[in-house]
């Protein structure tokens, strides 16, 4: 009797089963969602600015403010804008947001923790990285996440195909991302010298930034700056020196710094003039 | 001190017949080499992370075998009546707190040195680096830390019914010490009086678990914490364990044994 109730359970559950799975397939959007997804829906999203902060973290080797601290987390990005970063301007200030201690639990209490603000350097910057993997595994329309990597594993790991792959993963979920194109395209001009994909790149993150931000009270000025200076230093590269001047000078609209760029435009201007001793001649 | 030595001896040889140890520890070996199989952009030399989810492994499992192990000593010998030919021996009622705090401390200092040498073959064997000395002083740190949260246990074994609700309550006792004891000032300063000073209080009462906990310091790879420091913080760790262990001692010494 017993094996016969086990069988009957048994056949039970494989026909539920039958039933069931071609529907937990519709259960997720796709068929194709991550168990991750699956189990943390929306919460995911939470876990991947966290993981993110992480990647900040260990950037700045443990010297970080915790929620207690009355400073915030770093103002400026370094992880995200480490190439424009000067080192010095901001660094005092941040050094410093552990404070005096304040009492001998707190001063005893520093020789056991991170007090020294340091950046993680001579390739140890990959360690930010599977933050940064798990972060956009988390949260794949968090863009930060990929523009970031593919900038540490390109400018600072020569890890290039690895970072216009992923830059392509976060384009695959983000089709209409500039930021992801403009960074794809500074991959293709600097790392590969690719100039046409890198123009083409461009162009389409260019578009795409019109579309999106053109008619916002505070369109992404930053993004579009970079974008348009660099498709002016391409076709300065490449000789076409008007289409140059074009790209400047919609760059001057929305720079902090316009006299620079002005005087890049009138350099070109002299350039374009017809010399007139060649005339002559 | 032979009574002592015995009765401690009695508790090591319970920690490896009992599988709590050996299933913390594949369990902690077996998520590490999980981590450790994940490929992030082909590179095989990222060791941060690992080092990460590996120390925070230890220190749970250091945790749970430390606060489980000593929160059933007593109640056990109650519960099988082993207390009373323990006590006929005659083996005094300090000498049995000082055994089985002993042998709580000791066990759990024998498994913390078996996860450490994993830690240290896998640490070493990504990242070709072997700073022995850094992980010889967290392992020792952790260990002296343990010894204020095994006193803990033991207390509480004394004042509560059952080891469960020991357990609860010592876990979410350290716990909170690690995560907000020593941001417990900064909070104080926020709050009006008198609960600031209740709050002030409270932050020079408790034991500072926080100081022991060195792992960023060996993950992030900054250093040694002065040997200065680590005497202060075991000498800190034995007065504190010591003022807990005669308070186990003060209740246990009028507690009636039958249950």
């Amino acid at each position: 009797m017993p094996y016969l109730l086990l069988t009957l359970l048994a056949t039970l559950c494989f026909s539920v089963a039958t039933y069931l799975q071609p529907q937990a397939a519709s259960w997720s959007q796709r068929g194709q969602d991550s168990v991750m997804k699956i189990l943390l829906g929306d919460g995911r999203r939470l876990l991947a600015n966290h993981l993110f902060t992480k990647a900040d973290i260990y950037f700045h080797s443990g010297y970080y403010p915790t929620i207690f601290d009355s400073a915030g987390p770093p103002k400026e990005n370094h992880m995200a804008d480490h190439e424009e970063h000067h080192e010095g301007e901001h660094e005092e200030e941040e050094e410093n947001f552990m404070g005096k201690s304040r009492d001998w639990v707190d001063s005893f209490g520093r020789n056991f923790k991170v007090t020294k603000h340091t950046h993680l350097e001579h390739g140890r910057e990959k360690e930010i990285l599977p933050w940064l993997k798990l972060s956009a595994e988390m949260d794949p329309h968090l863009i930060d996440t990929y523009t970031v990597a593919a900038y540490w594993l390109a400018n600072h790991l020569h890890k290039v195909p690895e970072a216009e792959q992923f830059l392509r993963d976060g384009l695959r979920e983000n089709p209409k991302s500039y930021e992801i194109l403009f960074a794809l395209g500074r991959i293709y001009y600097n790392q590969n010298h690719d100039t046409e994909r890198a123009r083409n790149v461009w162009e389409l993150a260019l578009r795409r930034w019109r579309e999106q931000e053109t008619g916002k009270k505070e369109p992404d000025k930053i993004v579009f700056e970079e974008i348009v200076v660099n498709l002016g230093r391409l076709e300065e590269d490449q000789g076409s020196l008007s289409v140059a001047i074009k790209y400047y000078e919609e760059a001057k609209a929305v720079s902090p710094a316009p006299q620079n760029l002005q005087k890049q435009i009138d350099d070109l201007k002299r350039k374009l003039e017809p010399n007139p001793q060649a005339a002559r001649q | 001190m032979n009574i002592v030595s015995a009765l401690a001896g009695i508790v090591v040889k319970e920690l490896y017949r009992r599988k709590d140890f050996y299933v913390l520890f594949v369990l902690t070996a077996l998520m590490t080499l999980i981590m450790g199989s994940i490929n992030f952009f082909h590179d095989k030399s990222i060791a941060g992370y690992l080092k990460e989810g590996c120390l925070w492994l230890i220190w749970i499992s250091g945790l749970v075998i430390a606060i489980v192990t000593t929160a059933r000593q007593i109640p056990a010998e109650r519960e099988n009546r082993t207390i009373f030919p323990l006590l006929a021996k005659p083996v005094t009622r300090n000498q049995v707190v000082l055994g089985k705090f002993g042998g709580c401390w000791f066990a759990t200092g024998i498994a913390l040195v078996v996860f450490y040498l994993f830690f240290t073959i896998v640490a070493g064997t990504r990242e070709n680096q072997w700073p022995i000395v850094n992980y010889l002083q967290a392992l020792w740190l952790q260990w002296m830390m343990l010894a204020i949260v095994i006193a803990l246990a033991l207390f509480g074994s004394i004042v509560f019914a059952a080891p469960s609700s020991n357990s609860t309550i010592c876990f979410v006792v350290v716990i909170g010490i690690l995560l907000v004891g020593g941001h417990l000032d900064q909070v104080a300063l926020r709050q009006p009086e008198p609960l600031r000073s209740i709050v002030y209080a409270i932050y020079f009462l408790i034991p500072h678990l926080e100081w022991y906990d060195v792992r960023q310091l060996v993950f992030f790879e900054q250093g040694l914490v002065p040997w200065v420091a680590c005497a202060l913080a075991t000498l800190y760790a034995a007065l504190y364990s010591a003022m807990i262990l005669l308070a186990t001692w003060i209740v246990f010494r009028r507690k009636s044994l039958n249950l």
